[in-house]
């Protein structure tokens, strides 16, 4: 006889707080009304007020309400959980100590608006980041302000535009044209056309490399303002020709850009600055452990040649003699591109994760990283079709082409992923790759964790040619099935109404 | 194997041309309906909107990626499928039927015959897929 699981139960589903509702049923109490009453009729006008009497609005109480919660708050998947292999995502892990420091009051209650003389610590921690972040790249000029990869992208892209204008005056105008390869993140071209270019597709190599023929044949085609390029690349291959690629940029007038995703491949050990890049985005959420996900926040700073320096968002902390300041007389800049000077709680973690590596740290870092995806490659590449040769950097794309004659896809994959306990990897990015399924374990893992994950792949592709209908059906051990992600999006249901239970009951 | 109807013409970025007179109906291939897997949004132009051959009149959204579509041909956008707001999952049941996107008034109006027969498409298809 099977037993009768309660809610409670770590397996069972959760019901909506509008369907535990119980007439009646209050959360709160109210104390004696010790001053004169008065009806509601004189406080809030009549056309105000609902007169459905509440219907809908939920009856619980407060450990309802709780347990409710609470119960939904342990269903969460977190870095804290287990392996988060989120190709391009750099999931690794955000250390306890970048949390305690990041609450030294000193640093968590200082008033963005205290006087300079009183908040030399944290200007101090921006320049020292400031700085640091030079020395990393290899580019002098840095701003802190943008609070994300994509803001650092239009920030990166406007300092290109003002350069132009300034380098070309009038001619400027003509250029207009921003290269971006086939395999670039979708943020690029956004990023480009918001700043007021249009977009021009490189195509990449059967190596995953720019396509350099390509490259040249849209520089003679001119109007070139510059090329945004991620390095290594989104399939996780280093772009080798990064010198001659900027270089072609550079001699007809262009500026080159680089997305600084991938830059847990590089820390440490090759900096962008003396590849030839103009101006770079770094993501502190990524490579430098802040808090990624679920709205971080993210801090996305620029960095650019001393050429470009002066077009950098400001205000930017300068230091004088032991003194630090605000500049703010940078007649250059761009402007300002966000509110006081970005996400400064961002800035604590990402210093307190370079301080504790040092540069040795930083450098082992990186290699790890890039050592986990290649033990990865080695061990998988019998089992999942891998679409470019070179060996990867920090991340491993396969796609499902030897699961696709059984009928299994990418998506399939992911999903039986999660029946034994993974999170899945990213998939279907880069679009130049068919089903593309891109791994990125990060340095987080250890050797162990990435065997398990080995074991579960190629236990999936064993079951894709055995028994394809097991992982078609997956995922087969979580509280709720594969959902129909189509009618979902095609017809979103957006808000609980009080037949809509009935509706699902009706249907299933 | 993809279903490749003999009468239309076909596009290497996987569009179908339907030639009457001047205007040109346009839509997306079988194939590309497949690899798109289930589309829940498509984005088309504007009645009277002018498009140069190759250039990117609307996109095709699926669960799996915003993917750009572009006209085989130039010219001025003369009608588009309303019908597809409501209901992208059309695109899936009915690629080259109710699912037509946009009809253009070809500014040449020979230029469709350059594009692929399908017998062409279905080569074109094979050297893709290895």
């Amino acid at each position: 006889m099977s037993i009768k699981k309660v809610t409670p139960h770590p397996t069972q589903n959760e019901a909506l707080i509008f369907e535990r509702s119980h007439p009646g049923r209050v959360g709160y109490k109210l104390p004696k009304l010790d001053v004169e009453e008065t009806g509601i009729d004189e406080i809030i006008p009549a056309h105000l007020r609902r007169d459905d009497d509440l219907d809908g609005v939920p009856e619980v109480s407060e450990v309802d309400l709780v347990r409710h919660f609470t119960r939904m708050s342990t269903w969460n998947y977190s870095i804290d959980l287990g392996m988060y292999p989120l190709g391009s995502c750099t999931m690794k892990y955000n250390s306890r100590l970048n949390e305690k420091v990041a609450r030294i009051p000193g640093f968590a209650n200082l008033h963005p608006l205290a006087p300079e003389s009183e908040s030399q610590g944290a200007l101090k921690l921006i320049y020292d980041l400031q700085e640091d972040l030079a020395e990393i790249t290899g580019l002098p000029g840095v701003s802190l302000q943008p609070a994300a990869g994509a803001h650092g992208e239009m920030t990166g892209v406007m300092i290109i535009r003002d350069a132009l204008d300034e380098r070309f005056g009038e001619e400027s105008k003509e250029r207009r044209v921003m290269l971006v390869p086939d395999s670039a993140h979708g943020t690029n071209p956004a990023s480009a056309n918001m700043a007021g270019f249009t977009v021009k597709t490189i195509r990449s190599t059967d190596e995953g490399l720019t396509d350099m023929e390509h490259l040249r044949e849209l520089c003679d085609e001119g109007g070139v303002a510059g090329l945004m390029l991620t390095n290594p690349s989104t399939v996780g291959v280093f772009e080798k020709n990064i010198r001659e690629i900027c270089d072609t940029i550079h001699e007809v007038g262009g500026f080159v850009y680089m997305d600084g995703a991938n830059m847990n491949a590089l820390v440490g050990v090759s900096r962008p600055g003396d590849m030839g890049v103009d101006v770079i985005h770094l993501n502190l959420h990524k490579t430098f452990s802040t808090p990624h996900g679920g709205g971080g926040p993210g801090c996305g700073p620029c960095c650019c040649t001393e050429e470009l320096a002066k077009f950098l968002p400001k205000p930017t902390v300068v230091k004088d003699g032991d003194t630090y300041s605000l500049d703010h007389d940078r007649p250059g800049s761009i402007g300002r591109v966000k509110a006081f000077f970005g996400n400064f709680g961002m800035m604590v973690r990402a210093l307190a994760y370079i301080q504790t590596h040092g540069d040795t740290g930083l450098r082992e870092a990186t290699e790890a990283a890039v050592l986990n995806a290649r033990y990865l490659t080695a061990r998988l590449e019998e089992d999942f079709e891998r679409p470019f040769a070179p060996d990867p950097m920090h991340e491993v794309i396969f796609s499902h082409k030897k699961q696709s004659r059984k009928g299994v896809h990418t998506l399939d994959i992911a999903k039986r992923l999660i029946d034994y306990g993974f999170h899945p990897m990213t998939i279907y990015f880069p679009l130049i790759v068919d089903g593309a399924m891109l791994i990125e374990p990060t340095e987080s893992v250890g050797r162990q964790e990435l065997d398990d994950f080995v074991d579960a792949m190629k236990s999936i592709a064993r079951e894709a040619q055995e028994d394809p209908e097991l992982v078609i059906g997956a995922p087969h051990t979580t509280r709720i099935g594969r959902l129909d992600e189509a009618t979902a999006a095609r017809k979103p249901v957006l808000r609980w109404t009080p037949d809509l239970g009935k509706q699902a009951d009706a249907a299933s | 194997m993809a279903n490749i109807p003999e009468e239309l013409k076909y596009s290497k970025d996987h569009e179908w041309v339907l030639v009457e007179g001047d205007v040109a109906t346009i839509g997306i291939t079988d194939y590309a309906q497949e690899s798109l897997g289930d589309v829940v949004f498509v984005e088309l132009p504007n009645e009277g909107d002018n498009f140069n051959t190759h250039d990117a009149f609307g996109s095709v959204e699926s669960v799996k990626a915003v993917s750009e579509i572009f006209t085989p041909v130039g010219g001025e956008v003369v009608s588009t499928n309303e019908d597809l707001n409501d209901a992208p999952e059309v695109v899936n049941d009915d690629p080259y039927g109710d699912a037509w996107m946009v009809k253009i008034k070809m500014d040449n109006s020979g230029e469709a015959d350059g594009l692929m027969s399908a017998e062409e498409y279905e080569e074109y298809l094979k050297s893709e897929e290895d």
